[in-house]
């Protein structure tokens, strides 16, 4: 009963304090910076955001149709369903979200907008794994796989190429980013795991699982493989035929001693591997680490000696709003500076993501989430997430502790490989060995 | 007045329209584009034949193909099995239409959920730590969890078998239905015991309804991804599911190819059913 109540006092405190600061923006007028005829003009747009399941939901849509002078229809959609879209019908979307594994799709295909640095208001304030190709210290991160400099800029206006320094044109806002590692099931392994050597070691035979799939599985596969003294890697996050080669034949060999368990394919089924037994050592996503502890078991998820493997979400527009009505192209253009101000932030925070401009939503959130999500402070009180749920108990520390932390030491970035069209036809054959 | 001729060939318009819009024209473009080369989610339209001698000469083509007429088969042979007895049983010894009724209604309970939730409902069952296994081990049976019971064909094979078998009832049901009573009382007057009424009267009468639940059975085995990949942990691979893999990765031309393979050993195996077993004869009655 406290629980409950200790829960709505917090939720309540979370809005009043969002909408107080939303207010407040929207009366200094420095948020949208537009008069009112504007507003008046663009009450009928509509503005058509697909995204994936994290980055799309009604609470977020509908406190930006709040905020916003025009409406914003939110659609959730598979990635292979986003990306195909996005590909043969990009006329039918205004704002799109995806990540690592999808950027390889988009150079040279002139159906995303080149976003100019000067119109999107956050700039400054995004952290430096995007803006500079660093961590905040100065430190370069690993350029294997997809690292985000590498998609960050388009070269020029005319958004086909990527270009690896810094240029006036974004590929996309970042929104979201993270590191994944392994997750453990403390109870069923016998020693702490340091190192992602051990999703390779035959005492794990058996009960070991990988995502499914050449962008994620592989990387993660190739990680372990290394660490394992199995394989050496020139770039595990775009390997040559000869290293696909040389994995494939590996994994074949380990699938053969009936090494591996599982290979999942969404995120309830990473949950119910793990939370049934059936493995306990496996390549996951945080949300799902998440959701195996909210029932009750327990489940780590640490840093590993050879570093995790980064990812984000960038937001981006479609190239024919540069050519259509200009009042659209400024609404898509407001709307995108609006998921980064904050409420969307906090929202997608509370459920273990970070967000490219911590610095904004920090004095959004409470001092007790903030803490607990970014700093790696004990939870002061219970934590909860965005639905309701207690995720942690009072007292609680992050794994791996707090942002810089946990994000400050990627071995690999989520990818999608030059050799792609090898890798999959391997793949295959892998699956049916 | 409109001549007879011009009635019939206005009668077949709206079908044809429909076929070649939807089926013949869809299809050709499979048929050009598995011809094509591609790149980074893009179709290359050039003249390519990379695709269909990487199908006719990889050993991804046998092994995909072993794999799936091997699950076909044992598939196939289990749910006959099952379904011819079920059926038997409903027609010849289930004497009242309303206990009849109500075993078929029991029959089709489960598919008042969705397939995808029959099909996760067998990994609590399954697992290593799942209900057969313990029950297993609390018998004393085993000593150590069986592993293969689940993420393995074993599992693929036994919900094909679940999800399946009434696709085969439901067709031979319907043709002992159609048997006429007096044929078996005929038999059984002149002497014959169950079951010979079985082997000389009823299998070969039933043969058109085994024959359309066949096609049912083997075709929702050979096109089928999903199942696979879902109980054998991705870690079984089919035509369907190399098609899928290939989609899923925006690979279309070699994906094209397969497919166009696929369409061909299915409709030629349809083909050669139907000049074994009569099945207009089932239909037209």
């Amino acid at each position: 009963m406290s629980e409950q109540k200790s829960r709505g006092l917090s939720r309540r405190s979370f809005i009043k304090g969002a909408a107080a600061t939303a207010g407040a923006a929207i009366g200094s007028g420095t948020v949208t910076g537009f008069p009112t005829i504007w507003a008046q003009a663009s009450k009928d747009i509509v503005i058509t955001h697909v995204g994936s399941i994290y980055t799309t939901n009604p609470v977020v849509a509908e406190q930006a149709n709040k905020d916003l002078g025009f409406t914003i229809q939110m659609q959730t959609l598979d990635n292979t369903t986003l990306i195909n879209r996005l590909l043969t019908q990009p006329e039918t979307v205004d704002v799109a979200d995806f990540g690592n594994t999808s950027m390889g799709y988009f150079k040279n295909k002139g159906i995303l907008m080149a976003i100019p640095v000067a119109e999107y208001r956050y700039w400054d304030q995004t952290v430096p794994l995007f803006t500079q190709g660093t961590y905040p210290d100065g430190k370069p991160y690993s350029m294997q796989g997809y690292a985000p400099i590498k998609s960050q800029f388009w070269t020029d206006e005319t958004a086909q190429e990527y270009s690896l320094t810094p240029t006036d044109w974004l590929v996309g806002i970042p929104v979201m980013y993270n590191a994944d590692t392994l997750g453990v099931r403390p109870d069923l392994v016998p020693h702490e795991v340091t190192s992602w050597a051990d999703l390779m070691r035959s005492e794990f035979a058996g009960k070991v699982a990988l995502q499914d799939g050449v962008s994620v599985g592989v990387p993660d596969a190739a990680v372990a493989l290394e660490a394992a003294g199995l394989m050496e890697y020139v770039d595990k996050g775009n390997m040559t035929r000869e290293e696909i080669d040389r994995t494939i034949e590996l994994l074949i060999e380990l699938k053969r001693s009936n090494h591996f368990r599982s290979f999942w394919t969404n995120f309830d089924q990473s949950v119910q591997l793990m939370a049934s037994g059936e493995v306990v050592l496996q390549s996951m996503f945080a949300p799902a680490v998440t959701e195996v502890r909210t029932r009750g078991i327990p489940c780590q998820y640490l840093p590993l000696k050879e570093g995790s493997r980064g990812w984000y979400i960038f937001q981006s527009a479609m190239a024919h709003l540069d050519g259509g009505d200009k009042l659209r192209r400024d609404c898509v253009m407001e709307y995108m500076n609006w998921c980064n101000s904050g409420f969307n932030g906090v929202y997608f925070s509370r459920q273990g993501f970070y967000s490219s401009v911590p610095d904004i939503i920090k004095p959004l959130m409470t001092e007790n989430d903030y803490g607990y999500w970014y700093e790696g402070k004990p939870a002061t009180a219970d934590i909860i997430d965005p639905f309701g749920k207690v995720m942690e108990k009072a007292g609680a520390v992050r794994d791996g502790g707090s942002l810089w932390e946990r994000m400050g030491n990627v071995g690999i970035w989520n990818t999608l490989m030059d050799e792609d069209r090898y890798l999959v036809r391997r793949w295959q054959d892998f699956m049916a060995a | 007045m409109m001549s007879p001729r011009v009635a019939s060939w206005l009668q077949a318009t709206p079908f044809a329209m429909i076929m070649t819009g939807l089926v013949l024209v869809p299809l050709g473009i499979i048929v050009a584009v598995s011809f094509m080369d591609y790149g980074f989610a893009e179709i290359i339209p050039e003249f390519y034949l990379g695709n269909w001698i990487d199908v006719f000469r990889s050993q991804l083509t046998l092994d995909t193909y072993a794999t799936v007429l091997r699950q076909a088969f044992i598939v196939w042979g289990v749910t006959l099995l099952l379904g011819f007895t079920i059926a038997y049983y409903l027609i010849y010894h289930v004497r009242s239409n309303f206990w009849r009724a109500i075993f078929l209604a029991a029959c089709a309970i489960p598919f008042w959920t969705s397939g995808p939730i029959r099909m996760i409902s067998w990994v609590p069952l399954l697992g290593r730590e799942g209900l057969v296994n313990q029950a297993l081990l609390g018998l004393g049976l085993i000593d150590a969890p069986i592993p293969w019971l689940l993420y393995s064909e074993f599992s693929v094979i036994v919900v094909y078998i679940n999800m399946l078998t009434m696709a085969m009832v439901g067709p031979i049901a319907n043709s002992m239905a159609k048997i006429s009573p007096s044929v078996v009382q005929a038999a059984r007057d002149q002497g014959a015991s169950e079951w010979q009424v079985i082997t000389e009267i009823i299998i070969p009468l039933v043969k058109p309804g085994i024959a359309v639940g066949t096609i049912f059975i083997v075709t929702a085995v050979m096109g089928d991804g999903f199942l696979v990949r879902a109980m054998s942990g991705n870690q079984v691979n089919t035509p369907a599911v190399a098609i899928m893999n290939e989609i899923n990765a925006f690979q279309y031309p070699p994906a094209a190819a397969k497919s166009v393979l696929l369409l061909v050993v299915v409709m030629a195996f349809v083909g050669v059913l139907l000049r074994l077993v009569d099945i207009r004869k089932e239909l037209a009655r």
